[in-house]
């Protein structure tokens, strides 16, 4: 998302989420799925407006996403609204885990398929276009991944923090490096040390459960500051 | 020399071609035809549908008439936009992309085969060697057709004259034949056989020495008038 400028729209993204998690927590079914249905078909249709109308991702995830986050807030139960928006991760389950871990497997295996074919298209679409690359069948997987991995962040961190989830760490991460292999790298590893410390965080200090998130938050924001002066003081 | 001779000799044949955009006419009736092994430069003003005539040369925007490559065709295709700032991606990981080719082997042509260059950002390189590394990328294929958009683009004076020489040696050491675009009547004169002037519909076809006729240079910028333009003859 940070590579292909379209930074806000993973944050945007996620708030599209919200009716499908009220769905979820409504009739008692694991909110997961709601939410990746109702992302996986906001995408879909984001990319079908996209090749029709010719508009940005940004302008099509702008208009609909906060028609999403009010019809969200409407049909949700108060009480679960302060988790829909803030993540608990108490309420993760074993049967989360193990699907998150093969969703994460699943979706790095595909991002390597098209790999060459989505940097490719982000460098010269047209230069893509010339190696008989489909930009309309590339843009679609690559939302369809955006969307599984932001509901599975949903669970721990919530619909409003998301997006940093997929925006911060590999924001971070293109601060200090100089090629992909890096970049890929990095990103993965800043992730996981601000889950892993606003977690374990959030235990340590005894702190409700909605703390969780924000501390993970706090710590990606502290890493990309970092990052950021870095490359400040580099040039 | 036979017809059939003759016809042997043309590696392109384009015959009215025409694309409609949006209800917009971009080329009008474009005929041309181009020898094996040469060089065409397409000179026109912006708007002249110099891009598109690419485009329509690799099949990405539909177009009516007719284009009739007489062999197979490998076509190298260096675009005019490519989006390097924001993306850390270097050299050696871009030319990678080619699968079975040594980045090496790949940058000694284009004179690059300095020891750092594999490992620099594409962001940091300088507009002339931006373009030689697209150059190498395009080569990767080993093209039998280069299209070259708007060769110049970001490139200062100093490295524009390279980059055409660097193009003249691959051309004489793969016989390959060139299309490019660009604005500068110098590098026309200097490095191409024959020249398109461009303006919607094709003003002028010809051997590029004639850009110094003064009634080839009123044709070229005088007033446009599609509907009379006369057909290409070569």
């Amino acid at each position: 998302m940070v590579l292909e400028k379209m930074a806000l729209v993973g944050d945007a993204l996620s708030h599209v989420a919200l009716p499908g998690l009220a769905l979820g927590l409504l009739f008692n079914f694991n909110p997961f799925l709601g939410a990746f249905a109702f992302l996986f078909i906001s995408s879909m249709i984001v990319w079908h407006l996209g090749r029709v109308t010719k508009l940005s991702f940004e302008t099509i995830v702008g208009a609909i996403f906060t028609l999403a986050l009010a019809i969200g807030i409407i049909i949700i139960p108060e009480a679960e609204l302060l988790e829909a928006l803030f993540g608990d991760i108490t309420k993760v389950t074993l049967i989360d885990m193990v699907a998150a871990v093969l969703i994460s497997a699943a979706a790095i295996g595909l991002t390597r398929l098209i790999y060459r074919k989505l940097v490719l298209s982000m460098i010269s679409e047209d230069l893509a276009v010339s190696k008989g690359i489909s930009i309309a069948k590339i843009n679609l997987i690559y939302l369809l991944l955006v969307s599984l991995i932001v509901a599975m962040g949903i669970r721990i961190v919530g619909t409003l923090l998301v997006g940093f989830l997929v925006v911060t760490p590999a924001a971070a991460a293109k601060n200090v490096s100089a090629n992909l292999f890096k970049y890929a790298f990095l990103s993965s590893l800043f992730g996981a040390i601000s889950a892993s410390t606003g977690i374990i965080l959030s235990g340590y200090l005894n702190l409700p459960n909605t703390y969780t998130g924000p501390l993970v938050v706090f710590t990606g924001v502290t890493i990309f500051t970092a990052t950021a002066f870095a490359k400040w003081k580099a040039r | 020399m036979s017809a059939a001779q003759s016809d042997e000799e043309y590696i392109l044949k384009v015959s009215g071609l025409s694309v409609k955009l949006q209800n917009q006419t971009i080329l009008d009736r474009v005929s041309f035809n181009l020898r094996k092994g040469t060089t065409l430069a397409i000179l026109g003003p912006n708007g002249a549908g110099k891009t598109t005539l690419f485009k329509a040369l690799l099949n990405l925007v539909p177009y009516t008439g007719k284009i009739e490559w007489t062999e197979k065709v490998r076509v190298g295709y260096v675009p005019q936009n490519i989006e390097v700032d924001d993306i850390p991606i270097s050299v050696k990981e871009f030319l990678s992309f080619k699968n079975g080719t040594s980045v090496g082997s790949l940058l000694a042509p284009v004179r690059l085969d300095n020891q750092n260059m594999p490992s620099k950002t594409l962001g940091v390189l300088s507009g002339g060697e931006l373009r030689r590394v697209l150059i190498a990328w395009a080569f990767a294929d080993r093209p039998n057709v280069l299209l070259f958009d708007e060769a110049t683009t970001g490139v200062d004076m100093s490295s524009e004259e390279p980059i055409y020489r660097t193009l003249n040696d691959l051309k004489k050491k793969s016989k390959i034949t060139i299309l490019l675009i660009t604005h500068d009547v110098h590098i026309v004169r200097e490095y191409s056989d024959y020249l398109l002037a461009l303006n919607r519909c094709a003003m002028f076809f010809g051997e590029s020495k004639e850009i110094m006729n003064p009634t080839v240079q009123k044709i070229i910028y005088g007033e446009t008038v599609c509907a009379g333009a006369p057909e290409p003859t070569r």
